[in-house]
């Protein structure tokens, strides 16, 4: 199907929010071996200053791909770049809202490179994660259906 | 028990490198991966589907050799939420052979840069396996007390 070139420029419409869980939290951090109780135990975040325990720096991805699949089909691409932009730690308890801006597609041949930046956010519209992906789209797979 | 140390930004400078860290990535790692952050490519688990796609068998996620350059970060500067922007280049794959050992991941990083009024640090990652770089422009924006 290839990539639409037109999704380039356009903003789609805010996700349902995500619920960020404790227990989630924890099964993330362990996956990446992390041991640090802020990511565990609500009160040794507490005592560092949290609300509740917080997430590992990358967790935001499982909100961010969300977003994306919006327009990427994820079955067929390699992932180019990642890069977040945290205004404030994920915390448990949040209710996070993900805006997709595709801000790039470039056509190479039989491949295109999408820039799509996810704009996560709390249900109060306060910034929490500003989340930018290069996607590499290859021959056979699709970004932005036929529209 | 932590195995976070914790800087203070008058105390690190420009130039200093962090203590390399080793991360053992073995075939449970990406079946845990894959649960908690919704990542079921089959490429990440089946051998017999990386192959077929011309792999030499089953790869670790790139946003799994990510997130242990994030831990790498959070454990040297003692707080995870005082990485405050984070962002890398995928060059090279991580082969994880169905093995007891695993692959290896060599982490490395320097500041190379302090922001005074804001009082950051930034960090510049190297993460090797197999001698090759795995991760380029790794950079992290850490904010120190």
């Amino acid at each position: 199907m290839g990539v639409n070139p037109d999704i380039a420029g356009r903003v789609y419409p805010p996700s349902p929010a995500y619920e960020v869980g404790r227990e989630k939290i924890r099964e993330f951090a362990e996956a990446i071996g992390s041991s640090d109780p802020v990511h565990r135990d609500a009160d040794a975040a507490r005592a560092r200053g949290y609300r509740d325990v917080i997430a590992p720096p990358t967790f935001a991805v499982i909100v961010a791909q969300r977003c994306d699949a919006q327009v990427i089909d994820f079955s067929m691409l390699v992932h180019g770049e990642q890069r977040f932009v945290h205004h404030r730690p994920i915390v448990a308890g949040d209710r996070l809202v993900a805006t997709l801006h595709v801000d790039n597609v470039d056509t190479r041949g039989r491949h295109a490179m999408v820039t799509t930046r996810v704009e996560i956010a709390d249900e109060g519209g306060e910034a929490v994660t500003t989340a930018r992906s290069t996607i590499v789209v290859r021959n056979g797979g699709s970004a932005g259906g036929g529209a | 028990m932590s195995t976070t140390t914790t800087q203070a930004f008058d105390t690190v400078a420009v130039g200093d490198e962090l203590p390399p860290v080793t991360y053992t990535v073995g075939r449970a790692n990406l079946v845990m991966y894959a649960g908690a952050s919704g990542d079921f490519n089959v490429i990440h688990w089946s051998d017999r589907i990386a192959t077929a796609v011309g792999l030499p068998g089953v790869i670790a996620h790139g946003m799994y050799t990510m997130a242990l350059g994030g831990r790498f970060v959070s454990e040297w500067v003692g707080d995870p939420g005082a990485v405050l922007e984070y962002g890398v280049r995928f060059t090279s794959m991580v082969p994880v052979p169905d093995d007891d050992t695993g692959a290896a991941v060599d982490f490395t990083g320097t500041v190379s840069a302090k922001d005074d009024e804001k009082r950051t640090a930034t960090v510049d990652i190297t993460a090797v396996c197999n001698g090759s770089k795995v991760l380029g422009k790794a950079q992290a924006v850490v904010r120190l007390p």
